[in-house]
């Protein structure tokens, strides 16, 4: 009953007031030691965004030769005068979609690497070619590094890590927030500097956090009343506000919790300080080497079915 | 392995046999595509797309091809850990298989990398991650298939020894008459292979019994690492399949197949090389499979049961379907072994055999493919090039099986087998059955 009524308590506090909830919010999450909410992020509003595809463009044009990217040809354009990507591929970072719900509803879409808190492609990758920078928190990636084993493409929920099917010499290609081209030379990522009505707003995670809580307080009936990425998977830093269901924009419900938390507990579990693979290995030795003297003392023994 | 060189025999018979050159087709074709991966591109040969990054190359080649050489595993477990040694007979060749199904796994592995010439990565310590299962995999694997050549060794050490060096002869004609070596130089050349394959081979018997337990733990380690691969797609891979229990699974998987593909081997190889079945190291062998799959049912069925899952998997839809035909399988297959009499009938062994090793590649296939869901729009179905790279590796397997039993000793001896196994002696030490190679 004890705990019913302090639930009760938090759900007050929640419709008392927003501000208290966007501060209480972070302070239950940061109980995840490995939450970072100095880390660098985005925020995308689904309802501002005009589908103009600047950022989509900049993107391109910004990272291009840094991912050897390139242009994708529609069908009817086998010239490629036109890049006319279809999804997230291995020429394109970040993609603007629209969704429709009817006729007279419907929303855009942006689609680019959510940079996750505890992103399961770093805890997957085996050569330790995805990387989460401590500081900033960009899930970055080196191609130098990497095998090309697709792990980390089986492992990320978002299905955000796109391989180089069509290239002899493939490579991984995701969003890495600019981090050796926009972001170095302006601190700013290319998206969120074209955009031109503002509906990506680059900055820390707690900022953008509490800008998010801030527009669902003052126009409620405009938003569905939930910022995308704050819990999902233990958190991301690219964070997402929409009129319409997150699913429908194609963005998958997932709980709370991070992959990488559950298969790396389990794992560390089986081999932690590898003394189980070496007791097994101590204790069939000494059976083996037991059993193989009788054996040599006995010949072959007979025992039967 | 201990030495006991007249327990196995090679294989008399032509090599080049109808067989190998339909087996050697299908290589041929397999590695024409294999080619073409190499020069235009993994999207060139392969349905595989970024939803479903992983085909049939790692979910048959390496997550099934692995549990299926899995004989030596379970073999060595057998023999040398619970101390039946009436099954010694059958280790060379379950041995064999693994070694192509580990090597080739490997050789799968190569294909399906994107940067393949970056995986020299893995012997960076400063790059190793060893939070992720891959990782432990890979390294294990290498390691097995490494100690999988040292415990083969002694065959070919053997053949090496007792060579007279007809076949490098021939060769060398065939090649050109000008390389024929002459006699005096062939014979040294030959005298010091066979000196130096006499020294090796006792201090080889000596020290193998730490391989051999060496190849017992690396497959339990890198089996169960191949369920751990899966536990990070919580949110991909269907709740009946995705559970913490992934890695013992896999594991128990791995080692009711071994003893089901030693038993199918057994027999196949019996009625194509026309030898007499080992009836009572199969029946042996048989009677252990069904007590590992009740265990592994248990923990399946015990652990849906407390994740709520019972209901999903009896829907009959997609998932449930693929989950009850790799549940009866199993099952069924396993019922049949309890009956005393079906495990002395060579077909009811094969039928059962091959029921299991279904079931449990059926497991494994649920787990890496087809249960796998990546979300909406994404579909997977192998292409041509994709399936004939995939056959083109397992014909090799077969045809190098084929091949090397005919140049080394490795199927069980018949004459011994006859003195040892049918009569039912309390053989103490029967008088030259075991000159031990010491």
């Amino acid at each position: 009953m004890k705990s019913q009524s302090r639930r009760d308590f938090f759900k007050m506090l929640g419709l008392g007031g927003a501000t208290l909830l966007a501060s209480s919010v972070p302070a239950m999450a940061n109980e995840k030691k490995w939450v970072n909410d100095e880390a660098l992020g985005m925020l995308y509003d689904a309802t501002m965004c005009v589908g103009c595809k600047a950022c989509m463009a900049t993107c391109k044009r910004v990272n291009g030769d840094y991912g050897s990217l390139s242009y994708e040809r529609a069908s009817f354009d086998p010239d490629g005068l036109w890049d006319a990507p279809q999804d997230l591929s291995g020429s394109t970072r970040t993609l603007i979609k629209l969704c429709k719900e009817s006729d007279s509803r419907w929303s855009y879409v942006k689609y680019s690497c959510m940079h996750c808190q505890k992103p399961s492609c770093v805890s997957v990758c085996p050569v330790s070619a995805m990387t989460k920078d401590k500081v900033t928190g960009v899930v970055d990636y080196n191609k130098d590094t990497c095998i090309g084993c697709r792990y980390c493409q089986v492992a990320c929920s978002f299905t955000i890590p796109k391989f180089q099917w069509e290239k002899t010499l493939p490579q991984i290609v995701k969003c890495d927030l600019c981090k050796n081209t926009n972001l170095r030379e302006k601190g700013i990522t290319a998206c969120a500097e074209v955009c031109p009505v503002g509906a990506i707003t680059f900055g820390k995670r707690k900022d953008l956090l509490a800008i998010a809580h801030e527009r669902l307080q003052d126009n409620p009936g405009r938003y569905i009343h939930h910022v995308y990425g704050e819990h999902e998977l233990g958190g991301t830093n690219h964070l997402y506000l929409s009129a319409l269901a997150f699913d429908k924009l194609g963005l998958p419900t997932l709980p709370d919790n991070a992959p990488a938390e559950f298969s790396e507990k389990i794992q560390h579990t089986i081999y932690k300080g590898f003394v189980a693979p070496v007791a097994l290995y101590s204790a069939l030795c000494f059976i083996a080497l037991k059993n193989q003297k009788e054996q040599e003392k006995n010949g072959h023994k007979e025992d039967g079915e | 392995m201990a030495g006991h060189h007249d327990e196995f025999v090679r294989l008399e018979g032509k090599i080049f046999t109808k067989s190998f050159f339909v087996l050697l087709t299908l290589v041929i074709i397999g590695f024409y595509y294999i080619g073409v991966r190499y020069v235009k591109g993994i999207g060139a040969v392969s349905n595989m797309s970024d939803g479903y990054p992983w085909g049939i190359w790692i979910a048959y080649d390496v997550a099934t091809g692995t549990a299926i050489a899995c004989g030596g595993y379970a073999m060595a477990i057998l023999i040398y850990i619970r101390n039946h040694w009436k099954f010694h007979p059958l280790i060379r060749s379950a041995l064999l298989t693994s070694l192509f199904g580990y090597c080739l796994a490997g050789f799968s592995v190569m294909v399906d990398l994107g940067r393949y010439w970056n995986s020299y990565e893995f012997f960076m310590p400063a790059r190793w991650q060893i939070n992720s299962a891959m990782f432990e995999v890979a390294l294990c694997v290498m390691a097995y298939s490494t100690v999988l050549i040292i415990e083969f060794l002694p065959a070919v050490l053997w053949s090496l020894e007792n060579s007279r060096g007809e076949t490098l002869r021939k060769v060398s004609a065939w090649l050109h008459p000008r390389l024929v070596p002459d006699e005096a130089k062939l014979a040294s050349g030959l005298e010091w292979v066979r000196a130096a394959a006499a020294w090796l081979r006792p201090r080889l018997d000596k020290v193998l019994v730490f391989f051999i337990v060496l190849g017992i733990t690396l497959p339990t380690m890198h089996q169960s690492s191949l369920g751990s691969l899966l536990l990070i797609a919580a949110t991909k891979l269907n709740p009946l399949w995705h559970t913490g229990f992934l890695p013992l699974l896999f594991l128990i998987n791995c080692i009711y197949i071994g003893y089901a593909i030693v038993i199918m081997e057994s027999i196949i190889s019996s009625y194509a090389f026309k030898r007499e079945i080992e009836y009572n190291e199969l029946a042996g062998l048989s009677r252990i499979i069904p007590w590992l799959t009740v265990i592994w049912l248990s923990v399946r069925v015990g652990d849906l049961a407390y994740r709520g899952q019972i209901g999903n998997a009896l829907k009959l839809d997609f998932y449930s379907c693929f989950f009850l035909l790799e549940f009866c399988l199993v099952a069924g297959g396993s019922m049949i072994l309890f009956n005393r009499r079906m495990r002395r009938s060579p077909r009811w062994l094969f039928v059962t055999a091959t029921m299991i090793i279904l079931g449990g590649a059926l497991y494994r296939f649920n787990v890496y493919l087809i249960g796998f869901n990546p979300g909406q729009g994404w579909h997977y179905f192998p292409a041509f090039p994709e399936v004939m790279i995939t056959a083109g590796v397992i014909a090799l397997e077969i045809l190098g099986y084929q091949v090397l039993v005919k140049v080394f000793p490795v199927l069980p001896n018949p004459n011994k087998h006859a003195a040892s196994g049918h009569a039912q002696k309390p053989a103490g030490l029967p008088p030259g059955a075991v000159p031990q190679g010491k």
